[in-house]
């Protein structure tokens, strides 16, 4: 990785990192929990699809998928160096992890944009 | 006489301690290390989770139906049980670290830990009512 990108990444894992932590565990606890086991009453498909129509709603989910991506990213990215000690795969791992963030991203850009 | 033996470069073999793989095993602190770091492949995981969710939305109320019929199998209940645990020491760790990452000064004094990390734990409270309410209200 070229060095002047260093401080964008690192700041893009931060920022991931915070909205993870702050939205991700009520998201899943409603969404992988609390509805599918009907401990709480699901909000109905109409009530969603109104809520996706509000372009309020597309940008908060577009921050809660892309951030977060590239929060792994760079985490996982330094787990397998120091984990798995693949040192000197430096490249590829790189390249893996900040592209499957990329392209991630942009299917969430596409998807979201394709709602409107 | 033979022909002299062709200059070859030397290089000198260090010594070096070989680490195992599983060198995180070993301790329980490094142990906690690597799973705090490993919390980031839950978070992806519930992104991309996401992010089909939104899709299957999109596709219709069958489609949805689907989805959350799905999402109701034992498999992806296991997995949402370990994901939450993973997401939730995620959320506690990062909480707990930004006292130590972002050093915050009012009138050239610093606000003592417990205050950054506690406004943290504020705000996740708060955005986490906040989805709630917008979810169960409908």
């Amino acid at each position: 990785m070229a060095r002047p990108v260093t401080p964008l990444l690192w700041l893009l894992f931060s920022a991931g990192g915070t909205v993870a932590a702050l939205l991700f565990p009520v998201h899943a606890l409603l969404f992988g929990l609390a509805f599918p086991l009907g401990w709480l009453e699901p909000p109905a498909h109409e009530a969603l699809v109104g809520l996706l129509r509000q372009p309020l709603t597309r940008l908060y989910l577009l921050v809660f998928i892309c951030l977060p991506l590239f929060h792994w990213a760079h985490r996982f990215r330094y787990t397998l160096y120091d984990g798995l000690q693949l040192k000197h795969l430096f490249g590829l791992v790189a390249a893996l992890c900040y592209g499957t963030a990329l392209v991630l991203s942009a299917v969430a850009a596409y998807v979201l944009w394709g709602l409107s | 006489m033979s022909a002299p033996s062709p200059y070859t470069l030397h290089h000198p073999k260090w010594y070096r301690h070989r680490v195992s793989v599983f060198w995180w095993l070993q301790k329980r602190s490094y142990t906690l290390f690597v799973l705090r770091e490993l919390t980031s492949v839950f978070v992806a995981l519930f992104a991309a989770l996401t992010l089909w969710q939104i899709r299957s939305v999109a596709a219709g109320e069958e489609a949805y139906a689907r989805f959350v019929a799905r999402l109701g199998t034992p498999a992806f209940t296991v997995f949402h049980v370990v994901a939450l645990a993973f997401l939730l020491f995620h959320s506690i760790t990062w909480f707990n670290l930004a006292p130590k990452a972002m050093v915050v000064r009012v009138r050239g004094k610093r606000v003592p830990d417990v205050v950054v990390a506690g406004s943290n734990y504020v705000a996740w409270l708060v955005l986490s009512a906040a989805v709630a309410f917008i979810l169960l209200g409908r």
